[in-house]
């Protein structure tokens, strides 16, 4: 089995030949030194480097690649030698990384000659050396072993070799640099440079070929330049233009670049010249950088999306997950807490020692004090997180266009009657009782995917602070018609019909702004047989485009055919509605959303007691709101209960009223 | 690193890590013959599991990817494992700031889901990584690893106001991380 060592941990070797192999992810020159009993390296005669390769026993790769193969035999080395480190450097000069702290840990591996790893190891905690001393093997009792050493040097090989005892050190380490500068411009493509010299140099040097590459493996992992085109890829060299290397240009006057020509070189652009594509999404606005030890200041529209509308309802989004996970943590280390301070009370109760004197009231007070500290550190956690969520939510709330605003924002008096299709529409505020009093929007996606039930009954409400029905169903009515007037307002002129079945009349007073400014496709359907001819109407057009849809004729409906999204508010339900029209609403409500029909019903579900359970279904198959703050809707990861409000126009406002007006223009202009 | 290892996890300049990544990296099994999607294919699964006080509160793995909280996040199952040169093919992050304060140890597990010991599978590897600057700070190759289907790999646990690491490199048996409970207990 493969010891994988750590620093200074050592291994006993059983093969004297072996192969030491090497990935580093960038560039490295491997190099190994020799060392005599003393542990120092004598002369430049113990190094084998890049320059000169092959050493008895012991052969190194002449190049800069990111993975090396040293091959080793023990028995072939001489007797003097007691000791063979294996060195790693990054080339300098050449504008690679400049300290091991920027790449990757490098992993060095003994290996036998079948590749079976005896040990391995990764150099890991290297920050700004750019030399290491990786591995040694050494004698000790006529065995060998190896060591897993570490020790880095930031100033480079040349310090490394001085410290191995190497006198001409600083000579030898710019000699072995230079050696592997030239093979990197012979075997990989090299960074931009621009001196004269280089560009000739690499272009004598790629003409040479690849057979002048050391170690069939020097080149792995490196960037694919290498081979006979390598020099060809640089994209500084007039040589270079165009022309297969070893053909290098008789005139270099003819291959003189202007200015503006293209590279040869570097990623190949493969738009056309002169063809725009769809225009790039202007850049999302970034959080300025955050002072130290402060959180970064939030900014209004900092996610991800194509437009300002979609990233502000991703950002609403996030700040959703963000505030239930950081509740669903609070939540648990109390939960966790309380717990725990039980279980410790239970323990001093049992305890016959804790009935006497101080000891059990001591234990007791450090149960509680315990889970104090541990609810104080939570809260502490928690309110971090709201100031953070609360900043933001700060500089989001303004930012927001209509569709996602509520009533009282000023956007919605400067109200213009939009032109595209809206992305998402508010259709309240969520929050968490630990939250206040921060308000989440609550953005659903557009078009509905679900009806909507504004539940007029008093089911959820226990307390019983809504004694009057009629004022609940009042309530419940006047957020349907909020509802309804933002879904109108949000869409285009010609892009969503509203129509409403009240079939006792009993929703007329709140239904006046919708009806009085005209907006409506007709007036509200009244009595049995309004209800039937709507439902009829509608149910026909669901059948109609669902068959046009599957038979893919969807340009073959009849001329006139109003291709606007319907909505369908219901009051009053189950009042004025027989058994074929209690069978077509469902059928709206399972079959209308994927083609354009929308239902929101405004219901106290106990009026429909006689159906018993054959309209669960349809219940469920709707979102339900409520007209009061309740706390009956979960989020999609942890699954809180949080309070939602609906969106209602503040009191006395006439907001709703003018922009009513707007829309009815609009659609009377269309 | 080796077994029982332990590493601060306080970064040179004294600031303590904020993100670590568990990597878990195999080969996927060779294709055979004609009908190449007949291959047994290996699945390995990484999971992390939150203890408070010696109580597991939460598991992230591949039903559950991300901790009620949001600071544990699977990437997501990998069922048949990738070309095996060195990629993780499933990761774990943990945003250390924001785990929970009751939360004191984080443990890490691989288990092979389709039964293959770690013998017979190519080129598997776990580790983590300071997300912050891509550094490793522990390696373990499974394969060859022997017998086992699982191994309790390391635990990140809180010391004073900042995050040790620990290796621990259990080997175990079982194919998903309840299976390995009686064996991760003793390790906190």
């Amino acid at each position: 089995m493969t010891a994988e060592l750590v620093r200074g941990q050592n291994h006993p070797l059983s093969q004297v030949r072996l192969e030491i192999r090497v990935s580093a992810g960038r560039p490295v020159m491997a190099v190994a030194t020799l060392g005599d009993e003393s542990g120092k390296v004598p002369g430049v005669e113990w190094v084998a480097h890049p320059g000169v390769p092959t050493l008895p026993g012991l052969e190194v790769s002449r190049q800069a690649a990111a993975d090396h193969r040293l091959a080793v035999d023990l028995d072939a080395v001489s007797a003097a030698v007691h000791r063979v480190s294996v060195l790693l450097a990054l080339p300098t000069g050449v504008g690679g990384p400049a300290s091991f702290g920027s790449v990757a840990a490098p992993f060095v591996a003994v290996t036998g000659l079948d590749g079976a790893e005896v040990a391995t190891y990764t150099i890991t905690g290297l920050d700004a050396e750019s030399a290491v001393v990786a591995l040694e093997l050494y004698r000790r009792q006529g065995a060998w072993k190896v060591r897993a050493v570490g020790q880095g040097y930031a100033g480079g090989l040349a310090e490394l070799l001085t410290d191995q005892g190497l006198t001409q050190a600083q000579r030898l380490a710019a000699g072995i640099n230079d050696a592997v500068v030239q093979g990197l411009a012979r075997s990989v493509q090299a960074p931009p440079r621009t001196a004269e010299g280089d560009r000739s140099r690499q272009a004598a040097a790629s003409a040479l070929g690849p057979d002048q590459s050391g170690s069939p493996y020097g080149t792995q992992g490196t960037q694919g330049g290498a081979g006979p085109y390598g020099a060809a890829q640089n994209p500084q060299g007039p040589s270079a233009t165009g022309y297969p290397a070893g053909a290098a240009p008789a005139d270099p006057d003819a291959t003189q670049p202007t200015p503006t020509a293209p590279t040869a070189g570097g990623p190949i652009d493969y738009s056309h010249p002169r063809r725009q594509t769809a225009a790039p999404p202007p850049p999302p606005p970034t959080a300025p950088p955050a002072r130290p030890g402060e959180p970064a200041r939030p900014v209004a529209g900092d996610a991800t999306g194509w437009s300002m509308e979609e990233r502000l309802y991703n950002q609403v989004w996030g700040m959703f997950e963000d505030l239930a996970r950081s509740t669903a943590a609070y939540r648990s280390a109390v939960d966790f807490a309380d717990t725990r301070m039980e279980k410790e009370l239970d323990q001093v109760l049992s305890d016959p020692r804790s009935r006497m004197g101080g000891q059990g009231d001591a234990a007791r007070e450090a149960a509680q004090a315990k889970h104090i500290q541990l609810v104080d550190q939570a809260r502490e956690a928690l309110d971090r997180d709201l100031v953070q969520l609360g900043a933001e939510a700060d500089v989001v709330e303004p930012a927001l266009p209509a569709a996602y605003a509520r009533w009282d924002n000023p956007v919605w008096h400067a109200y213009r009657v939009p032109m595209e299709m809206p992305m998402a529409v508010r259709l309240g505020d969520l929050h968490l009782p630990e939250s206040d009093p921060l308000r989440i929007p609550m953005l659903v996606r557009l078009p509905l995917e679900r009806g909507l039930w504004i539940d007029s009954g008093r089911s959820g409400l226990s307390d019983g602070s809504f004694a009057d029905s009629h004022e609940l169903r009042r309530l419940a009515m006047e957020s349907a018609v909020a509802h309804t007037a933002r879904l109108l307002a949000v869409h285009p002129a010609d892009e969503f019909t509203v129509h409403v079945v009240d079939p006792a009349g009993s929703g007329a007073r709140e239904l006046a702004p919708l009806v009085h400014s005209g907006v409506l496709a007709a007036p509200p359907a009244v009595g049995a047989a309004g209800v039937a001819a709507v439902l009829g109407r509608l149910t026909e057009r669901v059948d109609l485009v669902q068959m046009a849809v599957r038979g893919g004729m969807a340009d073959s409906l009849p001329p006139g055919f109003d291709t606007a999204q319907q909505l369908l508010v219901v009051n009053d339900f189950p009042h004025g509605f027989d058994d074929r029209a209690v069978t077509q609403l469902r059928y709206l409500a399972d079959e209308g959303p994927g083609v354009g029909v929308h239902l929101m019903m405004v219901a106290d579900r106990e009026d429909a007691d006689s159906y018993g359970p054959l309209l669960d279904p349809l219940w469920r198959a709707l979102l339900r709101l409520t007209p009061v703050a309740e706390d009956h809707l979960a989020d999609p990861w942890v699954g809180h209960a949080w309070t939602y409000e609906p969106s209602l126009v503040p009191a006395g406002s006439q907001v709703l009223q003018q922009v009513l007006a707007q829309v009815a223009a609009a659609r009377a202009k269309y | 690193m080796t077994k029982g290892q332990a590493i601060s996890l306080q970064k040179h300049d004294g600031g303590s890590l904020t993100a670590v990544r568990m990597g878990l990296g195999w080969q996927a099994a060779p294709r055979r013959g004609l009908f190449g999607s007949r291959t047994r294919e290996i699945d390995l699964d990484a999971s992390a599991v939150l203890f408070a006080d010696k109580q597991p509160v939460d598991v992230v793995f591949f039903r559950h990817l991300v901790s009620d909280d949001g600071s544990v996040r699977h990437t997501g199952d990998n069922l048949v494992g990738g070309v095996g040169q060195g990629g993780d093919d499933e990761a774990i992050l943990v945003d250390l700031a924001r785990v929970p304060v009751h939360i004191d140890q984080i443990i890490f597990t691989v288990n092979s889901f389709t039964g293959q010991t770690f013998q017979e599978v190519q080129n598997a590897f776990c580790r983590l990584v300071d997300e912050t600057n891509g550094q490793e700070l522990a390696r373990y190759t499974l394969a060859g690893g022997g017998a086992y289907t699982a191994q309790i790999m390391a635990k990140v646990h809180r010391v004073g106001g900042g995050w040790n690491m620990t290796a621990l490199g259990a080997p175990a048996n079982g194919r998903t991380f309840q299976d390995l409970m009686p064996a991760i207990l003793p390790a906190l």
